[in-house]
């Protein structure tokens, strides 16, 4: 444990030392939009729900990353034979504490615990992406997607990490060594009421850096002719590490969304099948309610 | 044998008709019940409401093998039946869809009532029994929508108890009475649990056999609300008009039947939770009677009613004294009320005008949504038109109409937003619209030039 500490603590100097080193042209960059009120625009997640190579890279990194302070009460193991895992493989690859592959995934936390310890007991991830979705709008998927890669560093929150979508979130950024170093930077242009009543337009400009540490400047404003602004941008050195951290967060999110309702694709497939069945009954429906009825004058 | 009735059915049929009305009934309801020809779109809505009934009743009784009423069980439980139950999923979902797409039907049924004026003498009976039925049918699905256990179940439930104890003087117990408890919990799921599953569902099948064996005692009315009783009859003094209902409406509402279940497909196979307004995505987080959701909003189906016991507001009593006040100063000078009755309504009024002002704004937008549904029950003595149907009255008439039902869908739109000023004004205006609709009806039911009603329905052979 305290081997591991060390060498994060290591990695972490190495990835800022790095990070001030590299040229600031190659950072990948991306802007976010933040809707009035500091909600966070979600961005789409890819739509892999199909693809079963995906769905385990998901089940995978879920086990791996998120099981250990996430249940997910609803699911069994062996329910993931239905994304193309067998009994040996799940045995294998995914169970480390001695469960069977017919058990829920259940954690031995306790809730109360998780209480002291997070402030928040984690919630229950079975349905989550159901849960999170939104009326005729985005769907927990996105959620997900966009959530685990908002993160920041704020050495000033009590996880070290804070996060665009779900502002001082309870959650540290568990994926952050695939992530790598990440800095972000957010304008904020809004109008302040003064000591007199008017109001006058003001800047503020927040930079994070891969370290979490500050720095915030705000200005006013004169002869401003705008909109309100709210906008991040966060940044990583890597491009090549960034591209593949976004590749591995679609697949978790992608399996949630698998998770919140395992038999999605049975269903479908079921559904045109019963769509085909019903139209053949209308037109046979339509034609016997005409043929009763050609003599009735 | 001696006290045999004499029967013209033989066999087994024969036997039977002895000892029990079997064939008589048959006859009697299918195929020698006369319903007029000219039955159009509408009046599939009917039989597609019996289908529903069927679909949720059967499904209901497959949930009810696997689903736990118990606080610390219920959510989990129906995960259980989504994941581990063969096929629960599909019933589910069925029970599910079948809640909301019972109110379309329902709805789109009413309407038909409204438009032919089918509430009309001689079937007030029919439209009460209906409406008795619609009202049950808020019940249970009122108490349905508490099972799954999820936060919009609770916070739901929680908001919807508290309104009752907004009446005065009993309303605090009477609150406790109904939950068992001091909040929604255990004790409350557990009677929920008893009236959606028994008491309302035996309710709505009594009033369904009343509503039909009223119905099938005046006859049906049509389009053209044109009485076929009173039409030219043939030689067996059957009305000319009518066709047996059997087999020329059971093909035709099979063929209703088709085009229903592929829309009811539809949603089940593709869109579940129908953007989120079948299926709240909100209910997919378990109870937690520490955390109030941000916003709380019924399901669509109720959010009309919903939208005018939020408009409610102490302002709004103003305006609804107001015109309490106008209406009893418009009846005791204008009104053609007799003896009593022209002191005794405006007096009334002015009470009511006051009562509106001294109690609790709260207490009057569970009136305003109570009264919302009540005041249906008085439509077969509100409407005065001398026509029924809506195709003979003027067309400022169809333009109220159409008004009516934008009115209601935004204020069911309105229901489901979180409150603003603005929206907050807009659902006091549709308010307004929606109970002046009805309570000025016997007003603006009898003006105009109706067109000339035909002797016979408009029949065009297929």
């Amino acid at each position: 444990m305290l081997t591991k500490a060390t060498n994060t603590l290591r990695n972490d100097l190495t990835m800022m030392i790095k990070k001030l080193l590299s040229v600031v042209a190659l950072s990948l960059t991306c802007t976010v939009a933040l809707a009035a009120g500091g909600g966070h625009k979600l961005d789409t997640a890819p739509d892999r729900i199909n693809d079963m190579a995906s769905l385990q890279n998901g089940a995978k990194l879920f086990v791996n990353y998120c099981l250990g302070c996430h249940s997910a009460n609803s699911m069994r193991y062996n329910k993931l034979t239905e994304i193309g895992l067998t009994d040996e493989m799940i045995q294998k690859n995914l169970l480390f504490t001695g469960e069977k592959v017919g058990d829920l995934m259940h954690i031995a936390m306790k809730p109360e615990d998780a209480k002291r310890w997070f402030g928040t007991a984690p919630p229950d991830l079975s349905v989550i992406a159901r849960a999170k979705s939104e009326n005729m709008g985005h769907s927990g998927v996105d959620y997900v997607y966009t959530l685990m890669r908002s993160f920041y560093r704020d050495t000033t929150k009590a996880s070290g990490w804070d996060n665009l979508v779900f502002p001082s979130i309870a959650m540290p950024n568990i994926l952050w060594e695939l992530q790598g170093p990440r800095a972000m930077e957010r304008t904020v242009v809004h109008e302040v009421e003064q000591a007199d009543g008017s109001m006058q337009w003001e800047r503020i400009v927040s930079k994070y850096d891969a370290d979490g540490f500050s720095e915030i400047k705000a200005e006013p404003l004169k002869d401003y002719e705008g909109s309100a602004v709210d906008k991040a941008l966060l940044s990583s050195p890597d491009p090549r590490q960034i591209a593949q951290f976004d590749n591995d967060v679609a697949d978790l999110a992608n399996f949630l969304g698998w998770m919140a309702e395992p038999m999605q694709l049975q269903r479908k497939q079921l559904g045109v099948w019963v769509l085909l069945f019903l139209g053949l009954f209308l037109v046979v429906a339509w034609r016997l309610n005409a043929s009763y009825w050609k003599h009735v004058k | 044998m001696a006290g045999e009735k004499t029967v013209d059915t033989t066999g087994l049929l024969g036997w039977i008709d002895k000892r029990f009305p079997l064939s008589t009934m048959v006859k009697e309801h299918m195929s020698e019940y006369y319903a007029p020809k000219n039955f159009n779109f509408w009046y599939f809505f009917g039989s597609l409401a019996m289908l529903v009934l069927v679909i949720q009743i059967v499904t209901g009784i497959f949930l009810v093998m696997n689903y736990k009423p118990d606080a610390k069980l219920a959510f989990e439980s129906v995960e259980y039946i989504m994941r581990e139950v063969p096929w629960g999923w599909l019933i589910r979902y069925m029970h599910s869809t079948g809640a909301s797409m019972f109110f379309v039907v329902v709805y789109l049924h009413m309407l038909r009532g409204l438009f032919y004026g089918s509430y009309r003498k001689p079937r007030e009976l029919v439209w009460i029994f209906g409406v008795a039925i619609f009202l049950s049918l808020m019940g249970e699905a009122f108490f349905g929508y508490l099972l799954p256990w999820g936060q919009m179940s609770y916070w739901g439930a929680q908001v919807i108890v508290n309104l009752f104890s907004a009446i005065p003087f009993i309303g605090p117990d009477l609150a406790i009475w109904i939950r068992g408890d001091y909040v929604v919990s255990d004790a409350t799921l557990n009677r929920f649990f008893a009236f959606h599953v028994i008491a309302i569902p035996l309710v709505i099948l009594g009033l369904v056999v009343a509503h039909i064996i009223a119905l099938h005692e005046v006859g049906s009315n049509n389009p053209d609300g044109v009485e076929i009783k009173q039409g030219p009859k043939d030689r067996y003094g059957r009305p000319v008009d009518g066709i047996p209902f059997h087999p020329y409406y059971t093909v035709h509402d099979i063929m209703g039947v088709a085009g229903f279940l592929i829309v009811f497909a539809a949603i089940i196979f593709f869109a579940p939770e129908m953007g989120g307004y079948f299926l709240e995505y909100n209910n997919f987080i378990p109870a937690d009677p520490l955390k109030t959701p941000p916003h709380i909003a019924p399901v669509w189906y109720f959010t009309p009613f919903y939208s005018m016991l939020r408009a409610t507001t102490a302002d709004f009593t103003l305006v609804l004294a107001g015109a309490a006040v106008l209406a009893a100063i418009a009846l005791f000078f204008k009104g053609n009320l007799k003896g009593i009755w022209r002191v005794a309504v405006p007096v009334i009024l002015l009470l009511v005008a006051v009562l509106l002002r001294t109690i609790d704004a709260k207490f009057w937008g569970v009136v305003a949504m109570g009264g919302a549904v009540v005041i249906l029950f008085f439509l077969p003595w509100l409407d005065h038109s001398p026509v029924k149907s809506i195709r003979y009255r003027p067309g400022w008439h169809k333009f109220l109409y159409a008004i009516f039902i934008i009115n209601f869908l935004v204020l069911g739109f309105l229901g489901t937003q979180a409150p603003n000023p603005t929206y907050n004004l807009m659902s006091q205006i549709g308010t307004l619209i929606y109970l002046g609709f009805f309570l000025l009806m016997p007003v603006w039911s009898r003006l105009g030039t109706f067109k000339q009603v035909p002797d016979r329905v408009t029949f065009h052979a297929h």
